[in-house]
């Protein structure tokens, strides 16, 4: 029986990996999305059944086996990830997301280190030769880069660090690019004699340098931030593969690297801007001058009673939702403001930007939460052509996604990037605090457009208001 | 057979980003953040890494390590997976 167990092990790992794919592939269509999601979770228990057999059967070291630390450690990490998954409010998902991303990494990082120490503790060498001593200190790298970088995602998201606002350290590139050479030379090291203190010091540096990098980086580039991090803790989880020779591993956290250098790759193109100009971080902070233009001449602004009466009468009214939104929490009276609309024969639909909010997908989810319907969500390229036929759209607390600049200044640090034409629709109402800039920093000229009213104050009190008094009306 | 294991796993690794590309590649907006929260469930992987390193009885600095990398690992897995199904659970009310 236990031959024949021992035995199943790699067949039972070839399902799972085939369970992860065919998972991931639901996951990313709309109608099979949840069960998508369920086969991935079926693909990890076989996995670890599959570990589970193969440490009791197939191992040297079956002798000595004890399962303590084991079921300590899926108890503790198991209710924790139940109770914090069960618990997150949906406008807390970007941070959420961040911290389990870092508690992946750190598990990748922490895999390869015990692996090092377990042989010292059996009296080998550390490392079994030099690709074995490459694969430890990526792993390494990679998962600690994965937990520190997450943890100021995490802190930043959570508006806990400067409120999410790049924090600019002189010389920083200098600064990283020190820290890169001293890790390199420590993984050389490493690598030559397989000394443990070195790779210690690596992990430390790397942790730093993690810190490092993210810290520079705004807000509104979370997006990208957020899935590089994803796809570094997809590599992790690969590098621990390789480190103790497992290929389900390697084939899963190669899929979870796909998946996040695709999203990666979608929200640079939905910003119109390289990688790199993002991971160089600052943008908005403004570090050059020419920013600091925010005089605003002309703007008209209203209250909800003459907005009110505005909408009344709009026979096509377009919602631009942003991260305001979010902060605010007014998704739901945001809906309620709809279904109103829609009840007098108004004919209301949403236009979402794919970098609105701070993760990918972040109004998706928001207005999902609030049973908006799905159709009445229209993307970029569907959205632009029908402003010119809007009556009123209402832009709530998005800023430079609908800043006209982008399609005219060639100065402006937003030039190209695609934007939503809300100043193409008759009127324009933007609901927000104050005139203060965006992420990026600058003036909306938006703001001062003859056909566009501010709406001064909070979104969800102000859409509140718009309720109320179109209930009056 | 000229190849060692460690070429293998070199072979799966580069053939499995193709997969992952191919399959993933035409995401709609709506699930960007499903997909983000379930890939990063997955990435929770490396808990089979920590089971192969936290099994052993009597507590050694590689067995505490283990275990700390399990219940790390089971909160990104646990914790993953349950919230991208409550936010798929939303998106499928409405149809």
């Amino acid at each position: 029986m236990s031959e024949f167990l021992g035995a199943s092990v790699p067949y039972i790992y070839l399902v799972s990996a085939v369970l992860f794919i065919s998972g991931l592939k639901r996951l990313s269509r709309v109608r099979t999305a949840r069960s998508g999601n369920n086969i991935a979770a079926t693909a990890m228990l076989l996995a670890i059944v599959g570990t589970l057999l193969e440490i009791n059967f197939a191992s040297a070291a079956a002798a000595e086996l004890d399962y303590r630390w084991i079921i300590g450690g899926v108890v503790v990490g198991g209710v924790i990830g139940a109770v914090a998954a069960v618990r997150v409010a949906m406008t807390q998902m970007p941070e959420m997301v961040a911290l389990f991303n870092g508690f992946g990494g750190a598990a990748s990082g922490l895999v390869a280190v015990s692996v090092v120490w377990q042989r010292l503790a059996a009296g080998q060498s550390t490392v079994t030769g030099f690709t074995d001593a490459v694969i430890i200190s990526l792993s390494v790298l990679i998962g600690t880069h994965t937990v520190s970088g997450s943890l100021i995602a995490f802190l930043k998201l959570a508006g806990k660090l400067k409120r999410g606002a790049p924090i600019l350290l002189p010389g920083r590139h200098v600064i990283n690019a020190l820290l890169a050479l001293v890790i390199l030379g420590l993984g050389i090291f490493f690598v030559a004699t397989g000394d443990t203190v070195a790779l210690l010091v690596l992990a430390a540096v790397s942790l730093v340098l993690g810190v490092l990098l993210v810290v520079p980086i705004g807000g509104a580039d979370m997006p990208v931030v957020v899935s590089l991090l994803n796809s570094y803790s997809g590599l992790a989880a690969c590098a621990a593969g390789f480190v103790i020779g497992n290929n389900v591993l390697i084939i899963a956290g190669s899929m979870v690297g796909a998946a996040g250098l695709i999203l990666t790759r979608i929200m640079c193109v939905a910003m119109n801007r390289s990688l790199v100009n993002v991971l160089v971080g600052g943008f908005g902070a403004n570090e050059g001058p020419g920013s600091g233009d925010d005089e605003y001449e002309g703007v008209t602004s209203c209250d909800a009673e003459e907005a009110a009466i505005l909408l009344e009468g709009a026979e096509n009214v377009v919602i631009v939702p942003g991260y305001g939104l979010a902060v605010a929490q007014a998704q739901h009276v945001v809906r309620e403001l709809a279904d109103l609309l829609h009840e007098r024969g108004t004919k209301v639909t949403y236009a979402i930007h794919p970098v609105a909010g701070r993760m990918p997908g972040h109004m998706n989810v928001l207005l999902a939460e609030a049973d908006v319907p799905y159709d009445q969500l229209i993307e970029l390229t569907g959205a632009n052509p029908e402003f010119r036929n809007t009556d009123v759209s209402i832009v709530i607390g998005a800023n430079d996604v609908v800043n006209p600049a982008a399609l005219s200044d060639e100065a402006s640090p937003v030039y190209g990037m695609p934007i939503l034409l809300v100043h193409e629709s008759q009127t324009v109402f933007v609901v927000k605090r104050s005139l203060s800039p965006g992420y990026a920093g600058i003036k909306n000229k938006l703001f001062e457009a003859d056909n566009t009213m501010m709406v001064f104050g909070d979104a969800k009190k102000i859409v509140q208001g718009l309720v109320s008094e179109l209930k009056q009306l | 057979m000229i190849m060692g294991p460690l070429l293998i796993g070199l072979y799966v690794f580069v053939l499995a980003m193709f997969v992952g590309f191919e399959v993933i590649a035409k995401v709609p907006p709506t699930l960007h953040t499903p997909l983000m929260s379930g890939a990063n469930a997955i990435s929770g992987i490396t808990i089979v890494g920590a089971l192969a390193v936290a099994t052993t009885a009597e507590p050694s600095v590689a067995n505490i390590l283990g275990a700390i990398a399990i219940a790390f690992a089971t909160i990104n897995v646990v914790g993953g997976f349950l919230v991208t199904d409550r936010m798929l659970r939303m998106f499928g009310k409405r149809r």
